[in-house]
């Protein structure tokens, strides 16, 4: 019986966003997403290319936190004028958090409630949304699924793109937009429906599909095959604790919890 | 005849007006060049067009009044994500705001360094950094595939402030980081750039693999502070870490009742002697651990 907390089963499910992706840079921006995207290079896709989330590529993914003696393993270098330079040309699948998104899977890290002039809330800024999400495959990370973040209408600062048909006015190229997954702590979703529609894909362990749908301010499908999100295996389970000496990840979702939710 | 661009911070900050647009390089809370932002923190230089791939220099030209409008794709401190005098100002209206990506801010600097008046890109296309900057034109493409692009327009500067690791009086410069950020683009996209640095030297002599951490013609460098811990409390890879507990103070300044006017007490209406002083000196501060990521 394994004891995988929340956080882990997020972890591996993060990680199969990356599966089979091949040579591309994988950056997972975040405790989960990091150790997800370092999971997938461990385990299915060897040949992902990853950072020390500073500004080395190095073949082996690094720990999180103070890491003593641990020496990285270079193998090149991603400045963040060369990220940019990744990004533009495509090769490259992000997993970021954003503070909203909406039916459309537009994104938002700028401001929230108010008028943009004054909002009620100023967060980052669109940082690098516009160009991560016109340019390069997306994945996202949601550790509160909730209506504040799966908002109704549009996310109220749209920072980056998404498939709402209005946006794209003609001659403006969508073709290299590749949103992949939603990974949140209530399940994974993709956007396999009609016109890129939300799906659910998998629940994790005892919610329901009626419990997603009551945290998401919209409408969402759910996939064909919809099934239980995998619980970690032990390897899994060793890989993580070896990335995450510190256990980050136990900070991630409140108080902690397990994968599988204790009986009531 | 040697040229010795040597200058004070005051001397620096002497060369700025009100009404200027000012770029300030380093990225988040990394290298940025503090030294001169607290000098400027000290003058009556306002109404500043400040641009800037933001950090803690943001928030605090913010608390001082000295922003009328800012261009920037973020403001943050990393570790501490959400910079705090920076969203007072933003959450009360009281900056004008031009908001880009990172990679369309960018741009703008390489278009102002090329002397062109705009770069198209696909950045910022379908998203409402279009909406809210309608400054910002597309262009269709005039080949056959007739793709519409954002036409990024030049982001010139009138002054650049930048830190840079070692520099000479003629004004060659090396940045010695692991990431040489943007800074260059910044030197090339401003008609004045100004840099401090914590090593001066009277000329340097470089072997072949040392020079290539020069990343801008000297040319381009109207004048050089020599400030040792002038990126403090930001990191300046490789010579120092980030100062976390000043960093913190600073933020925890935000939600106190006169916090601001105590921080400038402290640490700005005071020489950067005393400063230095105050955050444990300049030993300390050039032993501080570069951050884990």
């Amino acid at each position: 019986m394994t004891q995988a907390t929340l956080a882990e089963l997020m972890i591996v499910a993060a990680s199969e966003c990356w599966r089979g992706d091949g040579e591309v840079l994988a950056s997972g921006i975040g405790i989960v997403p990091r150790l997800g995207a370092s999971l997938a290079k461990l385990t299915h896709t060897p040949e992902l290319l990853m950072t020390d989330s500073e500004t080395f590529l190095v073949s082996e993914p690094i720990p999180l936190g103070p890491r003593g003696d641990y020496q990285p393993r270079y193998e090149g270098y991603m400045s963040f004028d060369r990220v940019f330079e990744c990004v533009w040309g495509g090769l490259r699948h992000a997993m970021i958090g954003p503070t909203q998104i909406d039916r459309w899977g537009q994104t938002n890290l700028s401001v929230v409630g108010g008028s943009y002039d004054k909002p009620k809330t100023a967060i980052l800024g669109v940082r690098g949304l516009p160009g991560n999400s016109i340019n390069h495959a997306n994945s996202l990370f949601v550790p509160n699924h909730g209506p504040r973040v799966f908002v109704a209408g549009e996310v109220d600062m749209v920072s980056g793109v998404g498939y709402k048909p209005e946006r794209w006015l003609p001659g403006m190229k969508q073709d290299y937009v590749d949103l992949r997954r939603i990974v949140t702590d209530l399940c994974v979703m993709d956007f396999g429906g009609p016109d890129h529609a939300i799906r659910v894909r998998s629940l994790h362990p005892g919610v329901s599909f009626e419990q997603v749908q009551a945290a998401t301010g919209f409408p969402v499908l759910a996939a064909p095959d919809l099934h239980e999100t995998l619980l970690p295996t032990d390897e899994q389970l060793a890989i993580i604790a070896r990335l995450d000496p510190h256990r980050l990840r136990a900070t991630v979702i409140k108080n902690d919890p397990p994968a599988i939710k204790a009986a009531a | 005849m040697a040229l010795n661009k040597q200058r004070s911070a005051a001397e620096v900050v002497a060369q700025l007006r009100s009404g200027m647009t000012i770029g300030i390089g380093g990225w988040g809370p990394r290298r940025k060049p503090m030294t001169l932002v607290r000098e400027l923190l000290r003058s009556d230089v306002r109404d500043l067009t400040v641009v800037s791939y933001g950090g803690p220099e943001v928030g605090m030209l913010c608390a001082a009044g000295k922003v009328r409008k800012l261009v920037y794709g973020f403001v943050t401190m990393d570790a501490i994500p959400l910079e705090p005098y920076f969203r007072k100002a933003r959450e009360a209206g009281q900056i004008e705001v031009m908001e880009l990506d990172e990679g369309m801010f960018e741009w703008g600097l390489r278009a102002a360094g090329m002397r062109m008046s705009f770069l198209p890109t696909r950045v910022g296309l379908a998203t409402d950094v279009l909406a809210r900057n309608p400054q910002i034109k597309t262009i269709t493409s005039p080949y056959d595939d007739g793709e519409v692009y954002v036409a990024m327009p030049a982001l010139k500067l009138d002054a650049a402030l930048l830190h840079v690791n070692d520099a000479d009086r003629w004004g060659n410069t090396l940045i010695t980081a692991h990431d040489p950020l943007f800074d260059n683009l910044f030197a090339r996209a401003a008609d004045a750039c100004y840099v401090s640095c914590e090593r001066l030297h009277d000329k340097l002599e470089l072997d072949a693999a040392t020079a290539r951490f020069n990343l801008f013609e000297r040319y381009l460098v109207r004048g050089v502070v020599h400030a040792p811990g002038g990126a403090h409390p930001t990191y300046n890879s490789p010579d120092y870490g980030w100062d976390m507990d000043h960093l913190k103070r600073y933020n925890a300044s935000a939600t106190e009742e006169g916090g601001w006017a105590r921080y400038v007490a402290d640490y700005v209406d005071v020489s950067e002697a005393q400063y230095q002083e105050k955050a444990g000196g300049l030993a300390r501060i050039t032993q501080l651990k570069p951050p884990v990521f």
